[in-house]
């Protein structure tokens, strides 16, 4: 096991750890975002340049600090390493900026944009950025093309993670669609007009951070904070066919796999389970799905409430502008 | 008159066919490497040479290979960048072209003091023309017993293989030249780790400029202390400069390092001085990627000592009043060019390179081309400099790979020095509308640069 102090807080993590799983045993507001690291695909991340943070310390053999950011979902962390994340003004600085380029040709078409809601670079935005862009050129644009009969590609959205191809890559047996072209024209393609078409090729839009990669039989169906989520199972050959039913009334708009509180899918689902079995007599539903109160998710959500949790939530929040009252007073005064 | 090392022969007739070369004294260098030298040996006359990397960076030859991981039982290989893509930048290309049993006999001795068994040369893919010319010089060498199986009747093998780019800036970045090499697409790997450990096919791998590795036999040859006794400090040996721009005798000269760089520039054994008899203006001395110097901190540092030649000399000052000797593209402008306009080119060369792998390069060299553009065109603003600053900012150091950085660096060091020819632009759009603005009216500065604190 090392130690590993991130913005202040100590951990122990075992050996091989990367900073950004370090930090998310933290958890809390310390971790860094992700948006393209997928802690289930291998060799995923490092592209983004979101999670970025600053190393104060190396390790505790070699105390000197890094000179130049590092990306915490891919730098293995050493015993005795200080790691500063949101305590260091350049780190959040740079992240404005990482914001700022990847919504630069970004279409802002979040409200007919079936991703909206559940959408990574929405949160990441919303959290790092800035309310206005300097950038006044056009956007590069392609035309939605239909990548497999059932996803649909909006490539004008794609940040370009590459999570998709790495889907692709480890969990069906033959990749058909990859990136073509250079720097800000390249593209997620088939090439040939060639269909992806394997029985796992739905969890591409799982993966997909933004609403680059749709479901065709979910897009514009409803509003995603409109659905009821429920999490529900069927015996699947093919997968683990655990799943979560997005309802609306008795109708399953959508079948998806369980994301956990980073939006990312631990057990990955065939196609058959999402395209072809959208009757819930087909399925044994569980309950409710757990959605956290920060997603605008949660805003129709019906799930038991924790009343005793609510309440202490409730008074650490009261607690904490009592505070900030307080601070503010003090500044005046001083 | 400098000492010649690598262009020695230049001017030999039929100096490309391995007879001639042979009988100018060629491949003695791995006769003697091979006969009288352990691998360990040879490495460590490259390192007492202090040859430095000749592909930019200048990283010490020697150390990179002391890096390679001995201890792995896997294979090692050595790789040869030839994808010379740098704008301003051609002494890979003519030492290829003309003297290619230079590089080759380089590679059979950088093999052997490696233990590589097979090594590649990776060509540009626009050196088309390069390639029968390189490949005609392994087959002579191989009929001579220079490469194949059991090396002048030695127990070392070597194959070399020349493959070739498919035309991208980006695979001369060493780790995204080993996928490329692997047949993958030219991506940039995440360092760490490095190539030493897990390059090619995962293996220990190094990867080394064209000039470099010519460099290694004439070291061998006359031994790495003698070699280390030319040149200035840490600077030692001689270098290839591609002079190139408003000079009156552009082309590759072999320079002894610590050579003062008015000499360079004015002499006629040289560059022969700018051209029409006009004032110098700015000077890139090392190929796009670096920082641009206006005309008097280029010859004088900021401390008013004249500048040599050399790694350290020219980085003098740092960013703020220095540049870099890079790949020895030494790019010279006069008074009537345009550095808005010059810095659009490079801008929009890597907006066209970038892999589009990490978000601040792929969106950040596009944004910075089409401010620059917009300025050029009379279209400017006065915030778009500080824009232009501020995005330079947030793509340098936070990119995978360097190609952020050289994109970053020119756009930051010009808008540094001339300022001023930024603000004329958006001051006066309707006269920069002609492109060759400067060439009618050339612009006049009431201070000439600015030195950053």
């Amino acid at each position: 096991m090392i130690k590993v102090t991130i913005d202040g807080i100590v951990t122990e993590v075992p050996e091989g750890t990367t900073i950004l799983q370090a930090a998310r045993q933290i958890g809390g507001e310390i971790v860094p975002p992700a948006m393209c690291y997928y802690s289930t695909l291998k060799n995923s991340g490092g592209k983004c340049r979101a999670c970025l943070v600053k190393v104060a310390a190396g390790s505790a053999k070699d105390p000197r600090p890094m000179p130049k950011l590092v990306p915490s979902c891919i730098t293995m962390a050493q015993d005795g390493m200080v790691v500063e994340n949101i305590t260091n003004p350049s780190v959040l600085e740079t992240r404005k900026g990482v914001v700022e380029f990847l919504l630069l040709n970004h279409p802002l078409d979040c409200p007919i944009c079936d991703q909206a809601g559940e959408c990574d670079l929405q949160n990441f935005a919303y959290e790092h950025g800035m309310s206005k862009t300097r950038y006044e050129e056009e956007r590069r644009t392609f035309e939605p093309i239909d990548i497999g009969d059932k996803i649909k590609l909006h490539m004008n959205r794609c940040i370009l993670c590459y999570r998709c191809t790495y889907v692709a890559d480890q969990l069906t047996d033959n990749r058909v669609h990859g990136v073509l072209n250079r720097g800000d024209h390249a593209e997620i393609s088939t090439y040939i007009e060639k269909a992806i078409d394997n029985d796992y090729s739905g969890n591409m839009i799982d993966v997909c951070p933004v609403g680059a990669l749709t479901d065709k039989t979910f897009r514009f169906k409803s509003r995603v904070w409109f659905t009821k989520p429920l999490d529900a199972h069927r015996d699947c050959p093919k997968c683990s066919g655990k799943v979560v039913l997005w309802t609306k009334g008795e109708d399953v708009l959508r079948v998806t796999a369980r994301k956990d509180q980073y939006g990312e899918v631990k057990e990955f689902i065939c196609n058959e389970c999402r395209y072809d079995h959208k009757d819930m007599k087909h399925w044994v539903v569980e309950g409710p799905r757990h959605i956290d109160r920060g997603s605008v998710i949660a805003q129709n959500h019906y799930e038991k409430i924790d009343l005793l949790k609510l309440k202490q939530d409730v008074e650490r929040q009261l607690k904490f502008q009592a505070g900030k009252q307080l601070d503010a007073n003090n500044t005046l005064s001083a | 008159m400098g000492r010649k090392l690598l262009l020695k022969d230049i001017d030999v007739p039929g100096i490309r066919s391995f007879e001639v070369y042979r009988k100018q004294g060629g491949y003695a260098s791995v006769e003697k490497a091979l006969k009288t030298m352990t691998p360990d040996a040879v490495m460590e006359e490259v390192k007492k040479s202090g040859l430095r990397g000749r592909g930019g960076a200048g990283f010490p030859t020697g150390m990179k290979w002391s890096f390679l991981d001995r201890k792995s039982d896997k294979p090692r290989y050595l790789i040869c960048n030839a994808d010379e893509s740098e704008p301003g930048t051609f002494k890979d290309r003519y030492l290829m072209e003309y003297i290619p049993h230079a590089l080759i006999e380089g590679m059979i001795v950088s093999s052997y003091a490696l233990g590589a068994k097979a090594s590649y040369i990776y060509m540009r893919g626009e050196f088309r023309w390069i390639f029968p010319i390189l490949e005609k010089a392994i087959e002579e060498a191989r009929a001579a017993g220079f490469i194949g199986k059991n090396i002048l009747g030695t127990d070392y093998s070597l194959e070399v293989y020349v493959h070739s780019g498919a035309g991208a800036y980006i695979c001369g970045e060493e780790t995204a030249q080993i996928e490329s090499l692997e047949g993958k697409r030219g991506n940039p790997r995440n360092k760490p780790p490095f190539p030493a450990v897990v390059g090619l096919y995962n293996c220990p791998t190094v990867v080394n400029n064209v000039e470099s590795i010519a460099a290694v036999p004439p070291i061998i040859n006359i031994g790495g202390d003698e070699y280390a006794k030319i040149g200035v400090g840490k600077s030692t040996g001689t270098k290839l400069i591609s002079a190139s721009g408003h000079i009156n005798k552009p082309g590759v000269y072999e320079i002894e390092l610590g050579l003062p760089v008015e000499e360079f520039l004015y002499s006629d054994e040289y560059c022969g001085g700018i051209w029409k008899g006009r004032k110098l203006k700015a000077v890139i001395p090392g190929g796009s990627s670096v920082p641009i110097l206006p005309g008097d901190l280029f010859l004088k540092n900021a401390k008013g000592e004249p500048r040599v030649m050399s790694y350290e000399s020219l980085a003098d000052g740092g960013f703020a009043s220095g540049s870099m000797l890079g790949s020895g593209g030494f790019i010279v402008m006069d008074e009537t060019a345009c550095i808005v306009r010059n810095l659009w080119t490079f801008a929009r060369f890597y907006h066209h390179e970038s892999c589009g792998q990490c978000s601040p390069c792929r969106e950040g060299t596009g944004w910075m081309e089409k401010v620059l553009h917009r300025i050029e065109t009379g279209h400017g603003k006065m915030s778009d400099i500080d824009l232009l600053v501020d995005v330079a900012k947030k793509i340098e150091g936070n990119t995978i790979c360097p190609l952020g950085d050289a994109a970053a660096w020119p756009v930051a060091s010009a808008i540094r020095h001339f300022r001023e020819e930024f603000e004329y632009h958006i001051k006066y759009p309707e006269k920069v509308k002609d492109p060759k603005h400067f060439e009618k009216e050339p612009f006049v500065s009431e201070r000439n640069a600015v030195v950053a604190a």
